[in-house]
């Protein structure tokens, strides 16, 4: 009976042996991808035992950590105004993760980024608790407060630059949320977040970088510098030769309007028909110059730029590709399937007002360490030369003369040099909805600078006095003004 | 090892009934302090501190081992020195877990269980020094051969006859009386084999010699397979009507074992395997419970929408977290696992907090155990010890290897405990009796041969 017995002692050590192999398998080959499974919460666990870091505005947190001392999570995030600068932060939460500078910055905000290996090793050995990184924002807290303060009531965005550097002052996006109450788990958090993504004026989405208009009259601004560029137009103050109405080549007699109504735009200079927003002048213009001329003049300032991040990603603005005479003149007066995002016009004015450099817009300044020591620095870079300085100037020139006896008059600022272009852009299928108002414009004062763009979905104003004048010029005012005043 | 034992035994065949047993004393010393420590560790990790009741939780096991030593020095002189300091580690390892889960706040509903544990142990232990005393000769086991099959086949008809609770995970395999769960088969681990060990005895030579050749293979006859036959169906019929793969492969497995050793034939383990592979395979076809346990077997981390992973799936992160060495005692987060986490799942809290190095210790120690178990098969010197041996010591292994591979992703899950870890009642009093009969057969089997002194290397 002993042979069966021995077999059985081999058989019952096979047994454990299996188990063995399996548990290495389980806890070696397979622990890193079952650590990384995103049902396994240790990591949400993990990130919440600590405090993160700041994220910072004007030298002030704007975020902090509730010490909480939940079943699940040590600590939950929580912040300060947190509607207005949730287009800024935007949210980290225990159960629905995270977006935009809370997700890309989360290496520095966690901490677990490698440049802070060595500070992290040093805490365990000393054993003080881990802290993340802050990360320091570009965003001026008067601007944003301006542009914010502008936009209630309404549904809209607006976006600031620093055009010398490309630093973003301000990220407005209108209706918001308080990212702080989404932030936990519990089943208000939940139902918060239930109604947050539900609701259809659509608060979670960042209009300012992440929505996309048809941009309307402000488009002429690159019409206008294509046409100086190609020397289709040399003297902004002589006449054109352009009919009013125009009637879109290769078109049955369909015909470009303008929205002014016969005010002059019938062979106005370039100057002129910036002024008075001629459609019919760029237009034509537009379909001259011709599609692909346009696109790559599109291209200089920014459009179909998908890989653009600040370091949070910007959807991309369109000019289209492929398109006959008609479209392009469409196109060039910001219709047809032209489309901008805020950032992308606010880098428009930008680039006019630096003398035609384009700077890569930014939001983040400085990533520090938990003990306030300087881990990178962000240094302004080049992302186009969008056109030269001379037609920068003829451009300013113009967009001068907008504000000063045009459109814009309502953002004059005594004192203050101050160049803009309004729009107002055909919304919905044959225009049946309240189109949206753009106000683009910048401003310099004593070697400060600022470019602004504004758009207004829509608002409870009645059609008729619905124009980028009346609805978005005041709000870019309010925010150059909040900037160069100080 | 052999050697020295038996110049202790040859220099003193008379002398005090000492044989080995402070080599146990000493093992049990470790095994004792090793889980004192372990508290300890959990106390100053969770609290900061050392926790209030370890004067009184090492005193108590300290205490219990000690009497169990006793019992075995006074009772089985002779006895395998290494089996009950295994049992005692084990024991007091998994009373450290139950513990660390029972402070776990995160775990709801979380009824504290270390104490109960605690108490069964004592009683296990008391059980243990009971079949130490007044179990004089096993061998009388096998008047009770029918006796132990009837009292099983009660036993494991008996939950399919109770109303089942939502808390049971749909496994009919515990009686509910008065706020007490008993888990009846846990104690047919015992009385299984004391009936296939007087059952086999009997009909071993019918079964061996008389079969027909047929493909290289001896076939048994039909009327032979009648046995065979009825068992295949009982352990069919526990999974039909209590959903319960793990009693069922584990009665079945005992079953072929002990009929291998019994005819010495692999044609019958091959038809048995055959016959149950057959049998499941037909059942996980139509029974939706079983099926839903293969289901999440094959796809461990596959979500319930809204839900997150089942339980599997947390038992593999609790695993993987762990890695090579663990996030040391009180610090992982295993009560993720949630329902279970200290009785069926408490690997997960093993893996986690001691990585696969503590995992690997733990099965070292079961692997131990079952082989001490075989040995003493070996040694025995009468058929139905020897048999009754083997039975204990694979139902042992089968049992670990069904829960742990389960809980591992390894095989199908099936609701079984740790033996001696996990928290359960019934499990820790059957595994101590278990030991116990087994040192009495490791007793019997070591003892000189009255009035004959051994010579040295042939005593185990």
């Amino acid at each position: 009976m002993n042979k069966p017995i021995r077999r059985v002692s081999v058989f019952c050590m096979l047994l454990v042996l299996a188990l063995m192999i399996r548990a290495n398998w389980v806890q070696g080959l397979d622990a890193s991808a079952l650590n990384a499974n995103v049902h396994n919460k240790r990591t949400v666990i993990e990130a919440y035992s600590y405090p993160r870091g700041d994220i910072i505005v004007g030298g002030q947190s704007v975020t902090k950590d509730l010490l909480v001392n939940g079943n699940y999570y040590k600590y939950r995030r929580a912040y300060l105004n947190g509607p207005m600068y949730a287009p800024v932060t935007g949210y980290s939460s225990q159960a629905f993760g995270s977006n935009l500078l809370e997700n890309v910055e989360d290496p520095i905000l966690s901490g677990n980024d490698p440049r802070l290996f060595f500070r992290n090793a040093l805490d365990t050995l000393t054993g003080k608790q881990k802290q993340g990184g802050d990360v320091v924002t570009t965003i001026n807290p008067k601007v944003q407060q301006a542009g914010w303060d502008g936009l209630q009531g309404k549904k809209g965005a607006a976006v600031a630059i620093d055009p010398s550097t490309g630093a973003i002052l301000g990220l407005v996006s209108f209706p918001s949320y308080d990212p702080t109450s989404i932030a936990g788990v519990t089943p208000d958090f939940a139902t918060n977040w239930q109604k947050l993504t539900t609701d259809p004026s659509q608060p979670m989405l960042n209009r300012a970088l992440r929505a996309t208009y048809p941009p309307g009259s402000t488009f002429k601004l690159i019409t206008a510098a294509a046409a100086l560029e190609t020397g289709k137009v040399t003297d902004i103050d002589a006449p054109t030769d352009s009919p009013d109405p125009y009637i879109l080549p290769g078109t049955n007699n369909q015909k470009l309007v303008n929205e002014a109504g016969d005010t002059g735009c019938k062979d106005a200079t370039m100057n002129a028909a910036l002024a008075m927003s001629c459609n019919t002048v760029f237009g034509k213009l537009g379909a001259e110059i011709g599609q692909q001329r346009m696109l790559d003049e599109a291209k200089k300032f920014g459009f179909n730029n998908s890989s653009l991040d600040i370091p949070v990603g910007v959807t991309a603005s369109n000019f289209d590709t492929n398109m006959g005479p008609a479209q392009t003149a469409q196109s060039s007066i910001g219709q047809f399937d032209t489309r901008a995002t805020p950032l992308q016009m606010a880098m428009v004015a930008a680039a006019i007002c630096n003398n035609g450099t384009l700077m890569k817009p930014y939001l983040v300044s400085e990533e520090r360490s938990a003990s306030n020591s300087v881990i990178s620095q962000t240094s302004p870079t080049e992302l186009s030369q969008a056109t030269t300085p001379d037609v920068a100037a003829k451009l300013q020139t113009m967009m001068v003369n907008v504000v000063q006896n045009g459109t814009g008059s309502t953002a004059k600022i005594p004192g203050v040099q101050v160049g803009g272009k309004t729009g107002t852009a055909q919304h919905g299928v044959n225009n049946d909805q309240n189109p949206y108002a753009w106000f683009v414009s910048w401003a310099k004062s004593g070697g400060k600078q600022i470019a602004v763009a504004v758009v207004v979905e829509d608002s409870d104003t009645s059609r008729g006095d619905i124009s980028g004048m009346h609805l978005a010029a005041p709000i870019a005012k309010n925010m150059m003004e909040a900037y160069i005043g100080n | 090892m052999t050697t020295v034992e038996s110049r202790v035994v040859a220099c003193a065949p008379q002398g005090p009934a000492s044989v080995r047993r402070n080599t146990e004393l000493s093992l049990l010393v470790f095994a004792a302090l090793v889980p004192v420590l372990a508290y300890a560790e959990t106390g100053l990790a969770m609290d900061g501190r050392l926790p209030a009741g370890m004067l009184g939780y090492g005193l108590g096991l300290g205490s219990f081992v000690l009497l169990a030593h006793l019992g075995v020095r006074r009772f089985a002189p002779h006895a395998d020195p290494l089996m009950l300091p295994i049992a005692a580690l084990l024991n007091g390892l998994g009373l450290v877990f139950i513990w660390r889960l029972d402070k776990a706040r995160e775990l709801h509903p979380n009824f504290p269980a270390a104490q109960n544990q605690l108490l069964w142990s004592g009683l296990g232990i008391s059980l243990f020094i009971v079949v130490m005393a007044r179990l004089k000769d096993y061998r009388r086991l096998q008047r009770y051969t029918y006796l132990s099959g009837f009292a099983a086949l009660v036993l494991l008809a008996l939950p399919a006859f109770f109303p089942v609770r939502a808390g049971d995970f749909g496994a009919r395999i515990w009686i509910h009386l008065h706020g007490f769960s008993i888990q009846p088969g846990e104690f047919v681990k015992i009385l299984l084999p004391v009936f296939f060990s007087g059952f086999l005895m009997v009909k071993r030579d019918a079964l061996a010699l008389a079969s027909r050749r047929f493909l290289g293979l001896y076939l048994p006859r039909g009327r032979d397979l009648g046995p065979i036959v009825v068992v295949w169906a009982l352990s069919l019929l526990i999974l039909v009507f209590e959903t319960d793969l793990g009693t069922s492969v584990l009665f079945f497995g005992i079953f072929v074992v002990m009929l291998y050793v019994a005819t010495e034939r692999t044609s019958w383990v091959l038809s048995g395997v055959l016959m149950a592979g057959l049998g499941f395979w037909a059942v996980a076809r139509t029974e939706g419970h079983v099926r839903g346990r293969i289901e999440e077997w094959l796809h461990p981390l596959a979500a319930a929408p809204g839900a997150g992973v089942g339980q599997i799936g947390q038992a593999l992160f609790s695993l993987g977290a762990g890695g090579a060495l663990g996030t040391g005692l009180g610090q992982g987060h295993s009560w993720l696992i949630g329902f279970a986490a200290k009785s069926d799942f408490i690997l997960g809290t093993i893996g986690e907090e001691t990585g696969v190095t503590g995992v690997i210790a733990v099965l070292v120690l079961y692997g131990l155990l079952a082989e001490r178990g075989l040995r003493t098969a070996l040694a025995a010197r009468d058929p139905f010890g020897k048999m009754l041996a083997v039975g204990l010591s694979a139902a042992f292994a089968l049992q670990v290897f069904i829960v742990v591979g389960g809980v591992t992703g390894a095989i199908p899950l099936t609701g079984m405990t740790l033996p001696f870890v996990a928290q359960g009642g019934s499990s820790v009093i059957t595994n101590w009796a278990l030991v116990a009969v087994l040192l009495k057969i490791s007793d019997l089997a070591r003892r000189p041969a009255p009035g004959e002194p051994l010579q040295p290397g042939t005593q185990p």
